[in-house]
């Protein structure tokens, strides 16, 4: 008879909080469609991880573990070697059109300024932690799960859970973080700038070079990255080179959804309540949303700096589409432009600077290994 | 929790290394880019001839 309730004496206030945590991630992920394919796990599994001796992650008594749990063993198969992050990848670059770029490709400079935010905040952030943390915080605001999962896992990140709930947190929150930043940071006059689009065709030699080159030139720069762009664009070349359709379809559809299913249930092992509840991760959160907004500025500020010495403007909402949150960045902009006028249609040039900016994100994860990974 | 001021000033040389870093190896990739649309452009003309 003991055995049906003495497990709720082992039961502490501070899980309920992350049962309301768990549950805030679910209602965002249903009722707001708010990066529903990783919120949805990461929630559900914060509940899950915090049962009261909870089987799913590891029972550890005296420093020993008395009993496997079966997400910390997924966590060790895939997270802790940066495995799912790096299939993911494959997938997510299967998915990319570079197109945009390779027509267009002075558009790339936008997405390089759009990584400032991973800079400052990694400043911001040495004055509180350590620097492999701080650097790992401050991936972030690369806005892409897989390079903030690699890099904070490579630096050996205590935060890591609290670091993949704010860079998922954040990246469905775009749309409600940049518009205000833009329009602080543009005049009415600036935001109305037409940028007419020429199309250009690229050829498929092209298209096929292109992952190839960019890998060579990244792994030089950053070996620390080569996994990183090299996976991204191993799943790009799969999509470009013609051959293989039925890889390509799988890559983007069945592989990209198997490893998400497991991605996100599985950050959730790093979010028991004796790891996630502290200090820290509401101050991981603020430097997170920092990351963002200061990615977004530095984005704009880019393009207005250019302006000054361009006699055809470039409209400096596009700076704003530099950060990896791809498609939802560009469409933002886009929208903004429609609003401010109906005839302006920024959307090519917008998504094209989104798309760069993965291609940034990823260099600057290689940097920052280049930089503090001994 | 330590907070150390210093910390912002003494990393700004790895944000200047960062953000330079990233623009030069865009900047590659732009310049590689130019170049293989002009060579690949190049060689459909041909074709065309």
């Amino acid at each position: 008879m003991e055995a049906l309730y003495e497990n709720i004496f082992n039961f502490e206030w501070q899980m309920l909080v992350m049962w309301c945590l768990g549950g805030l991630l679910i209602y965002l992920a249903i009722k707001k469609d708010m990066e529903p394919t990783l919120l949805l796990p990461i929630g559900f599994g914060a509940i899950i991880v915090n049962l009261p001796m909870s089987g799913a992650i590891d029972r550890i008594v005296d420093g020993v573990v008395t009993q496997e749990g079966p997400l910390s063993t997924l966590y060790h198969a895939g997270i802790a070697n940066e495995l799912f992050p790096l299939i993911l990848f494959i997938g997510i670059g299967a998915m990319i059109d570079f197109g945009p770029i390779l027509s267009n490709p002075k558009l790339m400079v936008f997405g390089a300024a759009a990584q400032f935010g991973i800079f400052f905040t990694f400043c911001l952030a040495s004055m509180f932690f350590e620097t492999n943390d701080a650097a790992s915080i401050a991936i972030i605001g690369a806005a892409d799960g897989p390079t903030a999962i690699v890099v904070a896992q490579k630096l050996a990140s205590k935060y890591i859970g609290a670091i993949m709930v704010a860079a998922y947190s954040y990246m469905a929150l775009v749309p409600i973080i940049q518009p205000p930043i833009i329009r602080l940071l543009t005049t009415k006059k600036e935001r109305r700038i037409r940028m007419p689009y020429k199309a250009a065709s690229v050829s498929k030699t092209t298209r096929i070079l292109f992952p190839i080159i960019i890998t060579i030139i990244t792994g030089i720069v950053a070996p620390d990255a080569v996994s990183l762009v090299g996976f991204l664009m191993f799943g790009n070349l799969i999509r470009e080179c013609g051959v293989l359709d039925s890889l390509s379809e799988t890559a983007q559809k069945v592989l990209a959804n198997l490893i998400t299913i497991f991605l996100g249930i599985t950050i959730a092992s790093q979010m028991h309540y004796d790891q996630f509840l502290k200090p820290d991760t509401l101050l991981i959160l603020g430097l997170g949303l920092f990351a963002f907004i200061f990615d977004t500025a530095g984005g704009v500020l880019f393009a207005k700096l250019l302006n000054l010495f361009l006699k055809e403007k470039i409209n400096p909402m596009i700076g704003a589409a530099g950060i990896s949150a791809f498609p939802m960045s560009g469409r933002i902009v886009h929208k903004m432009g429609l609003k401010e006028d109906p005839q302006n249609f920024l959307l090519m040039h917008s998504i094209g600077v989104n798309v760069s900016g993965q291609i940034a994100s990823v260099i600057a994860g290689g940097l920052i290994l280049n930089f503090f990974l001994r | 929790m330590n907070i150390n001021p210093m910390a912002f000033v003494e990393n700004l040389e790895y944000m200047g290394l960062g953000m330079l870093g990233i623009f030069i190896v865009i900047g590659l990739v732009v310049l590689v880019t130019v170049v293989l649309n002009k060579v690949t452009a190049n060689k459909k003309d041909d074709n065309n001839q």
